[in-house]
């Protein structure tokens, strides 16, 4: 004969074992009929060790404008990697929603490769320009402020050549002509033209 | 404990990894059946074209029993009063007056009392009653009291007399011409590639010459070629040089011309040196010679003043504006516009796209420094901002000139200034008019090109509203601007070039 009391906690923990198992289940089904949605952005890299403050130039479609702003990046062991971390940091801000020129969340950096003399080649993803706004404005934009800001805080550049995906492309997204390589000193006087009026 | 451990295997639902992982491989191998079986069932993108007095329309055809099928109803619905009924297994058709009654399975009808041979078996799927498409030039006449012609192989349909006949005739000029009389307006879409240039009739029911080849003895256009396939119509020119097409008499001939350019760059081929011919950069998608433009070409004589340039067109939507209104769409209506502006103050005016043709980047500059017009003025659109902003060319970096051939990026480098003064001008008469405008420089293929002067405008609503750049007041308001400002400037310009 088993006691009174063995049979109630038992069935107690028996309950206790169902319900359990039911919720765990329960939560498993869950987590697997839920997509992941993944993130494609590129992670801003954490700022712990030494950093510094470098300028932006950031395009705003409101206005149609390219304006200054102060960012701290990690500080960089090379030219090259300092161009990078310096576009990664523009790039962040433009995959932020309530920037003022968003950029899709698959955009991306792929590589940045300074040669010498005075060469810089940006290689964006392809999602970059894929999903880029068409315009000639808006294109126009993306560009200068991508080589303004690379040449503004490289000094020695003459001429930058962006690319998608390793490879040429006519345009961005149907207007900003990227078969030939930037002059920078022309690319540098338009940004002066998009600077916002007063 | 063995109780428990009992009831957990067999009631407790699985709370371990395999039982859990078990029911979803078993779910993703149903549903990647499922879309395959989907994928593989698709239906194919084939068309049937119907051409009728009445109306031109388009339908699908869906592949069953191993030939293509078609709605009859739908085929019927754009050309009178149809009604259908669905009653277990039959199928009945009123048009206009007249009755048919279908069977599921058979392959013959009863069309106002008369059998009607279908030639395959009549499918009603979701109340559609489907006929194979050969059974049309039989089965139609019966509803529509007229004949009924169709091309199977094609997939067009031609009801009643309705066909667009053509002729075609090479002049005897140099560089020749070849000219096309249609027996109705025709506007088709027109795409060019090295040593052809192609028209694709898809919604007129233009049907073959007496031999599909047209031959015409010539070197420089020795034929032409009829073909017809998925409910359109092809006439391929063949031609050594670049050529263009001109439409004329309300769109019922159509001229197929060498362009300047092709003369001015076979003329250059012989000039330059093959070093320079073959520099690297050279497009494919034109010919070499092409490529490098003739600083001196001082023999070919001005046709246009101003050549307006309607950006995009063919495949290259643009900037797509809204859920029906593409960049290219707006472009063409904006040049065709200030050709009107222009020509009514007495400017003559080429619009380099007045059609939805391809044109690539190369051929607008070639076109437009053949003719040495005094002015290229590229046309885009765009919903982003306000206003109007008037480019002139950001040259990029480079460009080595060779001797007396200038480098192609950078053709505009001599011209620059006259740009920036026309573009100024342009703005000025946008301020005088109040509208919003900005003078920008811009990395935009073809202004570095086009050895003479030459501005881009791109054309925002005023406001947010897209809808606002296919309204007729405000393109009127934007080209009258830009062609006040040319014809102030035409003293400068003209003398110029």
């Amino acid at each position: 004969m088993i006691p009174r009391h063995l049979v109630i906690a038992m069935s107690i923990l028996l309950v206790a074992v169902l319900g359990l198992s039911l919720y765990a289940w329960h939560i498993r089904k869950s987590a697997a009929v839920t997509p992941v949605v993944s993130d494609t952005r590129p992670l801003a890299p954490p700022i712990a060790g030494p950093t510094e403050r470098v300028t932006l130039y950031v395009a705003h479609d409101e206005d149609g404008s390219l304006r200054a702003e102060s960012a701290l990046i990690p500080l960089a062991s090379g030219r090259q990697q300092r161009a990078e971390e310096l576009l990664r940091a523009l790039l962040s801000l433009y995959l932020d929603k309530s920037s003022p020129h968003v950029l899709d969340s698959g955009a991306d950096i792929r590589s940045v490769f300074l040669v010498d003399p005075g060469v810089a080649v940006i290689d964006v993803n392809s999602a970059f320009a894929d999903t880029h706004r068409s315009g000639v404005l808006v294109e126009e934009l993306t560009v200068t402020s991508l080589i303004h800001t690379i040449s503004t805080n490289t000094p020695g550049l003459l001429k930058v050549k962006i690319l998608v995906d390793g490879k040429e492309r006519d345009t961005l997204a149907g207007h900003a002509d990227l078969s030939s390589f930037y002059d920078v000193t022309t690319v540098n006087q338009l940004a002066a033209q998009l600077q916002p009026t007063q | 404990m063995r109780l428990t451990s009992k009831r957990g295997s067999a009631g407790v639902p699985p709370a371990g990894r395999t039982p859990i992982i078990r029911p979803w491989i078993v779910i993703t191998i149903s549903a990647a059946l499922a879309c395959a079986v989907l994928v593989a069932g698709a239906p194919s993108d084939k068309h049937l074209a119907v051409y009728s007095v009445a109306a031109n329309y388009s339908l699908p055809l869906v592949q069953r029993e191993g030939r293509p099928y078609v709605g009859l109803l739908e085929v019927l619905e754009p050309l009178g009063k149809v009604s259908a009924k669905s009653e277990a297994k039959s199928w009945r058709l009123r048009y206009n007056n007249v009755e048919g009654d279908f069977q599921v399975g058979k392959a013959r009808a009863r069309v106002q009392g008369r059998d009607a041979d279908l030639g395959g078996k009549f499918l009603v799927e979701n109340d559609r009653g489907l006929v194979p498409v050969g059974s049309l030039p039989s089965l139609l006449p019966r509803f529509l009291g007229g004949p009924v012609t169709l091309h199977e192989d094609s997939s067009r349909l031609f009801i009643g007399s309705v066909a667009t006949h053509f002729t075609a005739t090479l002049s005897g000029d140099n560089p020749p011409r070849l000219v096309f009389h249609f027996s109705a307006p025709v506007n088709p879409m027109i795409a060019t590639e090295p040593g052809a240039l192609r028209m694709t009739f898809s919604r007129e029911p233009v049907v073959a010459p007496a031999s599909p080849t047209l031959t015409f003895g010539n070197k420089t256009i020795p034929s032409a070629i009829y073909s017809e396939s998925n409910g359109a119509a092809v006439v391929t020119v063949n031609a050594a040089i670049p050529v263009i097409a001109s439409f004329s008499n309300d769109g019922r001939t159509v001229t197929i011309s060498a362009t300047s350019a092709s003369a001015a760059a076979q003329n250059a081929t012989q000039a330059t040196p093959a070093a320079a011919g073959s520099a690297p950069g050279t497009r494919q998608s034109i010919p070499a010679a092409s490529t490098n433009p003739p600083a001196a070409a001082p023999t070919v004589a001005r046709r246009y003043f101003a050549v307006v340039d309607a950006s995009h067109g063919g495949d290259d939507h643009g900037e797509t504006l809204s859920n029906t209104l593409f960049e290219k769409d707006v472009t063409v209506a904006l040049a065709r516009s200030l050709r009107q502006e222009l020509e009514s103050r007495g400017i003559p005016t080429l619009v380099l796209r007045d059609s939805d043709a391809n044109l690539s980047v190369d051929q607008r500059a070639i076109f437009t420094n053949a003719d040495r017009a005094a002015i290229y003025i590229a046309v885009h659109a765009a919903s982003n901002g306000h206003g109007v902003r008037v480019y002139t060319a950001m040259l990029p970096f480079g460009g080595d000139d060779r001797g007396a051939f200038r480098a192609w990026s950078t053709a505009q480098h001599a011209s620059l200034p006259q740009s920036q003064s026309t573009a100024s001008a342009v703005a000025a008469e946008f301020q005088r008019r109040q509208v919003p405008v900005r003078i920008l420089t811009a990395p935009l293929r073809p202004l570095n090109n086009v050895t003479g002067p030459a501005i881009a405008i791109e054309v925002a609503p005023q406001g947010s509203d897209s809808s606002q750049l296919t309204a007729p007041d405000y393109q009127q308001l934007v080209t009258s601007a830009v062609a006040t400002a040319i014809a102030a400037s035409r003293d400068q310009l003209g003398a110029g070039r």
